[in-house]
């Protein structure tokens, strides 16, 4: 791929392309990787990065991360950070799929227990945690539950059975988005969401059992901390988000603000980045039902961790306290959120938008939640369901130089179509299981499109932003079996 | 061709031809389904009718697909055939299909919104093309 020719390296795995490369670049457009993953990343990321500088309000730069590529509006791994008093708010530039995040929760089980009974309990969590398309989950709601979950996220969770108190301080932002208002989302996403809550969803979403060697453990004692112990210890990884009801937020506010910018004279250079003024009553009202979206994936993400305490007791015949099936943590990668930055010497606030980008910052940042305080936020990288996955811990130089952000997976290289081609999803399966991989997915096609080559290497992704110094791997977990959407 | 497959690394984007707008319409609810389903699977058992209103047609066929999608998570509803009827910028569909049964369905990759990035529905020559990318 063609790399901007006017492309400045900043540092080894810092590169910037200056406000002269597009007309109406308001900033500079930084992209954190090593020159190798420079060299492969897709036109539609120096496009897309490209485009997000150009939006008002933005501060400093725009970022890409290393995983990142060509997503629809900003590219995936994706940051940009907006003045508060003269900024804009940007569903596309969030995702539809708001609070799409990753969990991880471990056990005191060792491969050697949980092997032989592998299938078992993969057909079992395939029956309490529904997945594909149309699936619908266990949990009967009506319409009042419903907005309580919209405004107490995985709050309601805990007060309803599904889940333990301790869970919640070990979700960012304890599960619970602060200034959330049900009554600014439409009816209809209202009835996509209603019966979604605790379901996994389809395209890369997952739930992937995961083993914790020896040799992969780079900081044993920051890895004991977050509750990884033993050597060849089972964890258990989940990635979704808030499902319809969040994507129906996204286009209804998209929709919304495609038509209402031309009366704030905002002019963009894609459609689907439409936006409005961060104070507009359109921005707040997006900002109010974005939470809600963000609320619903925190709720659906806690009532999947319930069902796979339920299924690990069904197949264990064990209580999940005895198990140790603690929840390491839960994070989002869909979101916009405020935070301070120094700008000419002054601090400033700033809305951050993450399109596929976590938060990482250092210890004693405000936001993070009681045990991670001295430690800093915990980081969890879903690399693809062949090849493993990464729990790292964020810095104080992400703080301010990637506005608080890191990246969130090891990111695609081809397109579903072209990975298809490559391999068939039955042939896939049977070579995974092999290998000591038992995956089982709703649809063969969908899982030959989740195949371990369409992704970038997890390890050059990783080496990447711990040479920018924006997280520190704290271990690798290698994947043993995989529920897929 | 109903419609072409376009390169995206990680969602599915479309180029839709019709050679009218009722065909393009059609064409580009097929491809939606195609990407969810086996069309070939669904059994028109439950018709459904869409009215929408709107004087830009590239407007119009977005509300159409979204208007799909927002049925399939609703209502739980799988289409296979799809009738369309363009005229004075309303849409009247009359739209074919089943409640979605995993056992009966060769369920795909579900579909979660229409985007507006590279969005477009243009006049060509024969025609009508429409630009689309799905989130998935």
């Amino acid at each position: 791929m063609a790399i901007p020719k006017d492309i400045k390296q900043i540092e080894e795995a810092v590169w910037e392309i200056p406000t002269t490369y597009k007309k109406g670049m308001n900033v500079p457009a930084r992209i954190y990787a090593t020159k190798k993953l420079l060299e492969e990343m897709d036109q539609g990321v120096f496009e897309q990065v490209t485009n997000l500088a150009m939006l008002p309000g933005i501060q400093k730069y725009s970022i890409c991360h290393a995983d990142g590529h060509w997503g629809y509006g900003a590219p995936i791994g994706g940051v940009a950070a907006f003045d508060m008093e003269n900024g804009i708010i940007s569903p596309g530039m969030v995702g539809f799929d708001v609070n799409c995040g990753m969990r991880v929760l471990s056990t005191n089980l060792t491969i050697k227990e949980v092997q032989p009974k592998i299938k078992q309990l993969i057909d079992t969590l395939f029956k309490l945690v529904p997945a594909g398309v149309g699936c619908k989950g266990f949990v009967k709601l009506n319409d009042s539950n419903f907005n309580d979950i919209m405004e107490n996220g995985a709050k309601w969770c805990i007060e309803n059975g599904h889940g333990w108190d301790k869970d919640l301080e070990r979700i960012e932002d304890y599960g619970c988005l602060e200034g959330a208002d049900h009554t600014k989302v439409s009816q209809k996403a209202k009835s996509r969401g209603i019966n979604q809550l605790g379901t996994l969803g389809s395209g890369n979403h997952y739930l992937e059992i995961q083993i914790a060697r020896a040799e992969n453990i780079f900081d044993k004692k920051t890895a004991k901390h977050m509750g990884v112990v033993d050597e060849n210890q089972i964890l258990i990884m989940l990635h979704c988000g808030s499902r319809g009801f969040g994507h129906q937020i996204g286009t209804d506010y998209m929709k919304l603000f495609d038509s209402t910018m031309k009366d704030h004279n905002i002019s963009i250079p894609d459609r689907e980045l439409s936006c409005a003024p961060f104070h507009s009553k359109e921005g707040q009202d997006y900002y109010a039902a974005m939470k809600c979206a963000g609320n619903m994936a925190y709720a659906n993400r806690q009532v999947i961790l319930h069902q796979i305490r339920e299924g690990f007791k069904t197949i264990f015949k064990q209580d999940p306290e005895k198990m140790d099936m603690n929840l390491i943590y839960d994070c989002t990668h869909n979101i916009a959120r405020e935070h301070t930055i120094t700008v000419d010497g002054k601090k400033k606030k700033v809305l951050v938008h993450l399109k596929g980008s976590t938060t990482s910052v250092g210890p004693n940042y405000p936001r993070l939640t009681k045990p991670y305080k001295d430690l800093g936020s915990p980081i969890i990288v879903g690399g693809s369901m062949e090849t493993g996955s990464y729990l790292l811990k964020g810095t104080k130089k992400a703080e301010e130089e990637t506005f608080g952000t890191t990246l969130h997976g090891s990111g695609r290289t081809m397109s579903r179509s072209k990975a298809k081609q490559l391999v068939r999803g039955e042939k896939l399966q049977k070579d995974m299981e092999k290998r000591g991989i038992y995956v089982k997915g709703a649809s063969m096609s969908g899982l030959a499109e989740e195949s371990g080559q369409s992704y970038k290497d997890v390890d050059a992704v990783i080496d990447a932003v711990k040479k920018a110094g924006i997280s520190e791997p704290i271990v690798k977990l290698l994947p043993i079996a995989n529920v897929k959407g | 061709m109903k419609y072409k497959i376009l390169d995206h690394t990680a969602d599915v984007m479309f180029e839709i031809y019709g050679k009218s707008l009722n065909e393009l319409f059609t064409n580009a609810a097929i491809a939606t389904f195609d990407v969810m389903v086996k069309r070939s699977s669904i059994t028109p058992k439950i018709k459904k009718e869409i009215n929408l209103t709107n004087k830009d047609n590239e407007k119009l066929l977005f509300e159409f697909i979204e208007e799909l999608i927002y049925l399939k998570d609703a209502e739980y509803l799988v289409f296979k055939n799809f009738k369309i009827n363009l005229k004075d910028n309303s849409l009247k569909a009359i739209v074919e299909g089943e409640k979605i049964n995993p056992k009966k369905h060769k369920l795909l990759l579900d579909v979660k919104a229409i985007t507006l990035h590279k969005y477009k529905l243009s006049k060509t020559k024969a025609g009508y093309k429409a630009v689309i990318l799905l989130d998935i």
